[in-house]
């Protein structure tokens, strides 16, 4: 989301109109339950991720929207239209396969034409099309190369400049990117981001790499086990996950037992162990009760490490630092607060100055209670 | 020691194996009436001899309707059967895959015995498509072992690519399918072809009055003086034989090339 060129401000994403529409979506194969009763509105324009571990039904799901997938019951609606015997070559989406699915029998020029055969226009007018598809996949003059003879990296462009030529109303990605080499997926991460913004089209990515989640969409829905766990926006999912399970999955979380003493007016007073009473925002309680275990979760980088006779305006607890692992602009330290069972591990920035810290040094740790979340 | 005991295994294996074949063309250019050593002198006066025989000459062409036919009907049960099996599960798939090769391994005269008493029993005249019936049988296993490799070897995601870019069923199945599994369809013709061309046994039986090549040139070792122009005639066979196959593994090959797959083996 950051260092793109920001286009013109697009419309928030509550106020536009909804392009895909899941209606307690629930799919079988045989006695498998892939898909749990999904529930999801995608708005037009959207960058849309689907999030979740291996085998949780993100591809059936994207699949359905296809039309490649027959769903066991419930609806799936395309810019309000029911898509029940609404066969795949029809549908207004186009998809990116995990396997690119380039035609290796063909040359690129033609493998981006090819949706153009069953549409109107002269050779010329289709030619200019192609041109104009692989320009804007940074494939300008490789028309004719064959199509077995291109790189990872090109076949991914290819395959997008095929879904997109026919301008469809959502583009489908299945793990576009999880082929590519870590230099390369970051730079086409960007690309696409950019590409979205140009075509201003509906993208549903699908990944199980929380990170290139974050970086890419505009919303998320974490999937676990054929169900939603969470559907938001990337902020949201980070600073306020609903769950024990979203939270793991979406970066690091440290969680300390906690009670909750009082409920009153928005508030609530807790106590945990290690920090002691404080009072959150209701807010901060973004998950339904559960009635499992409570405990508080909160991220490394929440935590600040007092220097020697550093003061702060925020609670301070003491502890001892177990294990420190240093990464250059960053340092992980598992410190054990006092009277808490397990170390909480805490992320510093390597700033100028400042020296790493050794195994064993007792130290204050720094925390505000806003940046706690409550589990329950 | 154990090494050099394996070598002379494989090389008298190969004596024993290629020996007769080489001896076909030696004596069939070896200007004598009599097959023995030594050798008289280079003579081509027996493949000349080949052209005046009328009754080889419709053995030919029987052989060549009959290896045609039955390579195309084989080929295509054969694309019907290897693109049921890659793409769709059904119940009892398996023993039928398996019920469909057993021909591969039964014994060709019980192949040719059963259909004989078949054809007979319900009244059929024998004739040169019973003749393509019993090969086609005996192909398509062939056919399949092959042409299922080349689809195994196609990526599902291509089909539904076309599919989703706005193809139908069919215009996928000749613009994608078709192309990519095209070097194996080629190279089951082409094996499928061979082995009708040199089929024996089946073609003895079922074929009625009209001799196939095989049929022929075994009829035909009564007579020693047709011995030189029988061994011409294999010789041609053999070169004929080789070059099909070569042709077959070619088109194998390039067709996993192309689609980038991982050789597997084949039948060479
Ligand atoms: N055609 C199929 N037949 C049977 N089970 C399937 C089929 N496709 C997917 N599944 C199962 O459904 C679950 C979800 O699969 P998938 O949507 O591919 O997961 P993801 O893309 O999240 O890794 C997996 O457990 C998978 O084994
Ligand atoms: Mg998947």
């Amino acid at each position: 989301m950051n260092n793109v060129p920001q286009a013109a401000a697009p419309a928030p994403i509550a106020s536009r109109p909804t392009m895909i529409e899941f209606r307690d979506v629930h799919k079988y194969y045989g006695d498998y339950h892939a898909l749990r009763g999904i529930n999801a509105t995608i708005k037009a324009g959207e960058f849309f991720s689907l999030l979740g571990p291996s085998g949780c039904g993100k591809t059936t799901l994207l699949r359905t929207i296809a039309g490649f997938e027959d769903i066991s019951s419930g609806a799936v609606l395309i810019d309000g239209k029911h898509m029940v015997d609404v066969p795949a070559n029809v549908r207004p989406t186009n998809m990116v396969f995990q396997s690119y699915a380039i035609f290796p029998h063909l040359t690129v020029e033609q493998n981006v034409g090819f949706g153009l055969r069953r549409e109107g226009g002269t050779p010329a007018e289709k030619a200019r099309r192609v041109e104009e598809a692989l320009e804007m996949v940074g494939l300008k003059g490789f028309g004719k190369r064959a199509a077995h003879a291109l790189s990872g990296g090109q076949r991914q462009r290819v395959a997008l400049a095929r879904a997109l030529i026919l301008k469809p109303k959502v583009l489908l990605l299945d793990e576009p990117l999880s082929a590519l080499d870590k230099k390369m997926r970051e730079q086409m991460q960007v690309e696409l981001i950019r590409l979205q913004r140009q075509v201003g089209i509906t993208f549903i990515l699908v990944t199980h790499d929380q990170e290139e989640a974050l970086v890419m969409s505009d919303r998320i829905a974490v999937m676990f086990e054929g169900q939603i766990a969470q559907l938001a926006d990337p902020e949201t999912l980070y600073r306020r996950p609903n769950s024990r399970q979203v939270a793991n999955f979406i970066g690091v979380m440290n969680f300390l037992p906690a009670k909750v003493l009082t409920e009153a007016a928005g508030r609530i007073a807790i106590d945990v162990q290690g920090l002691g009473q404080t009072e959150i925002d209701a807010t901060q309680a973004p998950g339904a009760v559960t009635g499992g275990e409570i405990s508080v979760g909160f991220r490394p980088e929440t935590l600040t490490m007092l220097y020697e006779g550093q003061t702060t305006t925020e609670r301070e607890t003491p502890g001892t630092i177990e294990e420190v692992v240093y990464y250059g602009d960053m340092t992980y330290y598992d410190v054990r607060l006092d009277g808490v069972d397990s170390p909480v591990r805490i992320s510093m920035r390597n700033v100028f100055g400042r020296p790493v810290l050794d195994i064993g040094t007792r130290t204050r740790v720094a925390w505000s209670a806003g940046a706690l979340v409550l589990f329950r | 020691m154990k090494g050099q005991g394996l070598r002379l295994y494989a090389i008298l294996y190969l004596v024993f194996l290629y020996a007769p074949i080489a001896l076909l063309p030696i004596f069939a250019f070896n200007d004598a009436t009599i097959i023995s050593f030594p050798l008289r002198g280079f003579t081509t006066e027996w493949f000349a001899a080949l052209a005046d025989l009328p009754t080889l000459h419709l053995a030919l062409k029987n052989s060549l309707i009959i290896a045609v036919s039955s390579s195309v009907l084989a080929t295509s049960l054969g694309i019907f059967a290897a693109r049921a099996s890659t793409r769709y599960e059904f119940p009892g798939k398996g023993g039928l895959m398996g019920l469909i090769m057993l021909p591969l391994v039964l014994p060709e005269v019980i192949v040719a015995m059963s259909l004989l008493m078949v054809l007979l029993g319900i009244g059929v005249n024998l004739a040169i498509w019973t003749v393509i019936l019993g090969h086609t049988l005996i192909c398509t296993p062939f056919a399949i072992a092959i042409l299922s490799a080349a689809f195994q070897s196609l990526d599902k995601s291509l089909e539904e690519a076309a599919y989703d870019l706005g193809e139908s069923k069919l215009s996928t199945f000749r613009l994608i399918t078709l192309p990519l599994v095209m070097p194996g369809i080629i190279s089951s013709l082409l094996i499928s072809f061979t082995i009708s061309l040199d089929e024996f046994i089946i073609a003895f039986f079922l074929a009625g009055s009209e001799p196939t090549l095989p049929v022929y040139i075994y009829s035909q070792l009564r007579f020693p003086k047709q011995i030189p122009a029988i061994m011409a005639l294999g010789t041609i066979l053999v070169a004929l034989s080789v070059l099909l196959l070569t042709i077959a593994e070619y088109f194998r090959r390039r067709g996993l090339k192309k689609t980038g797959a991982k050789d597997t083996g084949g039948f060479l």
